[in-house]
């Protein structure tokens, strides 16, 4: 159990100082841009009417004149205390923000994880057990087909047929336009978040659909399995018995790996059906050069996927009794 | 069909696919005009014979259009692909050479790998100002950890080859080593590797100039295509978005196409069937 700890321990500090480079990477970034928050969200015209004051002062509300280190040690020491500063664009706490759009968007990411992961290893599984017959050149080709369309096209697509056609969703948002958020039933919250969770969840699968079947086909082919069809046990035996067990490992790899990869594809997702998450926000703060905001989403985001691959490690000690042990006397 | 083997028959899929590339970019060259061209008799058309994409609101032709943001979209990826590739390159040989660098780098890796990719080239691309640069810079600089992983991998077993140990315990310099034994193996992997980029790069370059932080609104691309078409969908315009998508979908097969034939003809395991 000491091991485990330390292990978990040494994991944590590699992570937290992965996140403090991100925080250094995307404040440098943001930065570096040649973008000018004062023209961007005032305006030429606005500031051409301006006194030298004003303008001064809204130069110091977006942080123009403050020197770069004193501005990221500024923020850090405010972050490290739990304060990611207050949004440019919202004025209001960052954290209040990514709080709320991460309810909106939590939904939509969690189903789309667990679906593409229930998905993906099933196609993966199925396509490996039946290597190169119909059912694998099926599900590679449908795999190769998902992998090369780009994700904002498929939920144009699936907006234009069934919002637009067929009438059966709504076209954006999150709950009906104009009612008031308390008013608004779970169903009809469901009836919003479906089809960007349905896109989001068809995009993932196809990764770690293709990556699975190549595990899968190499359990198929291995000594123990041919010594079980020669004991005579059928095929959906061997892959409940042997396949499913040698591939949970990657499998786990495998599923929480893809946890950037649906964060970032739900910025994509939310912007073609207008759905309020937290990619959405991103979108805005990106565009608006809010600094902060952008910056808390980001390391935000980074320590889901940062906390993503930590659970990862920790688990395959809990799913393999190799690892466990081999951690135990090591 | 029976007369050629499978080795020349993926030469020939291999020929195919690059010959309809090489005419998509260059059609899409001479189509830069076209498709900038309003023309306010033909507004909103449906697709037909004269227009085989339709018209948009402006009375321009999609199908010039599309091409000509095909064209753009594989010429970005040519030069973002090469660029990661070369990154990947030097940072994997490198990694693979010194213990100091390597920690370095992989954390670099890690740190890379842990930001949502879209959201990073967002934040690269707004580092270089948005537009061509921003979008060129964002995709080439956030593609290598992938491939700098493959190749680290690489060169770390090719080290312990008796050849490369003969020539260093027989006094030849680490850079002629790298040289003339490590970088001629590796380059089969790296020209693959380049080409099964191009996919992503296109896309990740779509995506991006879809999110508004890429290509300027006025340049044909199929990111600017796309996210135009979104204000008249409601309206039933369903041809601004459905055929550009397809071709932009087209093109990123056969580059996964090309790659993966590439890959079967390069790759020793594969290379005598």
């Amino acid at each position: 159990m000491r091991h485990r700890l330390q292990f978990a321990g040494k994991k944590l500090l590699r992570m937290l100082l992965l996140l403090l480079g991100v925080s250094l990477a995307a404040f440098l970034l943001m930065a570096a841009s040649p973008m000018d928050p004062l023209q961007t969200n005032v305006g030429q015209a606005a500031l051409g009417s301006m006194s030298q004051e004003q303008i001064a002062q809204l130069e110091d509300y977006w942080g123009v004149n403050t020197p770069l280190p004193e501005r990221y040690l500024g923020w850090l020491s405010a972050a490290l205390r739990g304060d990611l500063g207050t949004s440019l664009l919202y004025r209001q706490p960052v954290l209040q923000i990514v709080a709320e759009r991460l309810g909106n968007s939590l939904g939509l990411l969690l189903s789309a994880w667990v679906l593409s992961g229930a998905l993906g290893l099933t196609l993966g599984v199925l396509a490996g057990a039946f290597r190169d017959r119909w059912p694998d050149r099926l599900i590679r080709g449908w795999c190769l087909l998902l992998s090369s369309t780009p994700a904002f096209w498929l939920a144009l697509l699936l907006l234009m047929v069934f919002s637009v056609w067929l009438g059966w969703f709504p076209i954006g948002l999150s709950v009906p336009i104009g009612a008031a958020a308390e008013q608004v039933s779970f169903l009809e919250r469901l009836r919003h978040a479906f089809l960007p969770a349905l896109t989001l969840s068809v995009t993932g699968v196809s990764g770690i659909a293709l990556h699975t079947r190549e595990k899968m086909a190499d359990v198929m082919e291995s000594d123990y399995v041919l010594f079980a069809r020669a004991r005579g046990e059928s095929l959906g035996g061997i892959v409940l018995r042997h396949g499913l067990r040698n591939v949970a490992l990657p499998a786990i790899t495998l599923q929480f790996a893809s946890v950037s990869e649906i964060i970032g594809g739900s910025v994509l997702v939310e912007q073609v059906f207008s759905y309020p998450g937290l990619g959405q926000a991103a979108v805005n703060a990106g565009l608006g050069g809010d600094l902060p905001l952008l910056l808390g989403i980001t390391v935000i985001t980074a320590a889901v996927v940062f906390g993503g691959s930590l659970a990862a490690d920790l688990l395959y000690g809990a799913v393999d009794p190799e690892i466990r042990r081999g951690a135990a006397k090591g | 069909m029976n007369a050629l083997n499978r080795r020349q028959r993926t030469r020939l899929l291999l020929l195919a696919a690059g010959a309809v590339l090489l005419a998509v970019t260059l059609a899409g060259m001479l189509c830069r005009e076209r498709a900038m061209e309003t023309d306010f008799s033909r507004v909103n058309l449906a697709p037909g014979l004269s227009c085989l994409f339709g018209t948009d609101w402006m009375g321009r032709d999609m199908l010039a259009r599309t091409l000509a943001g095909l064209s753009l979209s594989i010429r970005i990826g040519a030069l973002t692909a090469c660029v990661s590739a070369a990154i990947a390159l030097a940072l994997g040989v490198v990694s693979a050479l010194s213990r100091a660098a390597d920690a370095l780098l992989s954390w670099l890796m890690d740190l890379f790998l842990g930001i949502p990719h879209i959201l990073l080239v967002m934040l690269i691309s707004l580092a270089f100002g948005r537009g061509f640069v921003g979008v060129a810079a964002g995709v080439s600089l956030s593609h290598w950890p992938s491939l700098a992983r493959v190749i680290r991998g690489e060169v770390l077993q090719l080290r312990q080859a008796v050849y490369v140990q003969t020539a260093r315990k027989l006094g030849v310099s680490r850079l002629r080593v790298v040289r003339r034994h490590l970088l001629p193996h590796l380059l089969p992997q790296v020209l693959t590797g380049l080409i099964l980029q191009f996919p992503h790069a296109i896309l990740h370059e779509a995506s991006v100039t879809f999110l508004g932080f890429g290509l300027s609104s006025e340049q044909p691309a199929i990111g600017v295509i796309l996210s135009e078409s979104m204000r008249y969908l409601t309206t039933g315009r369903w041809w601004l978005a459905l055929f550009p998508g397809l071709a932009l979908v087209g093109v990123v097969l056969l580059f996964a196409a090309v790659g993966e034939h590439l890959r079967r003809l390069l790759s020793p395991s594969s290379a005598h069937q």
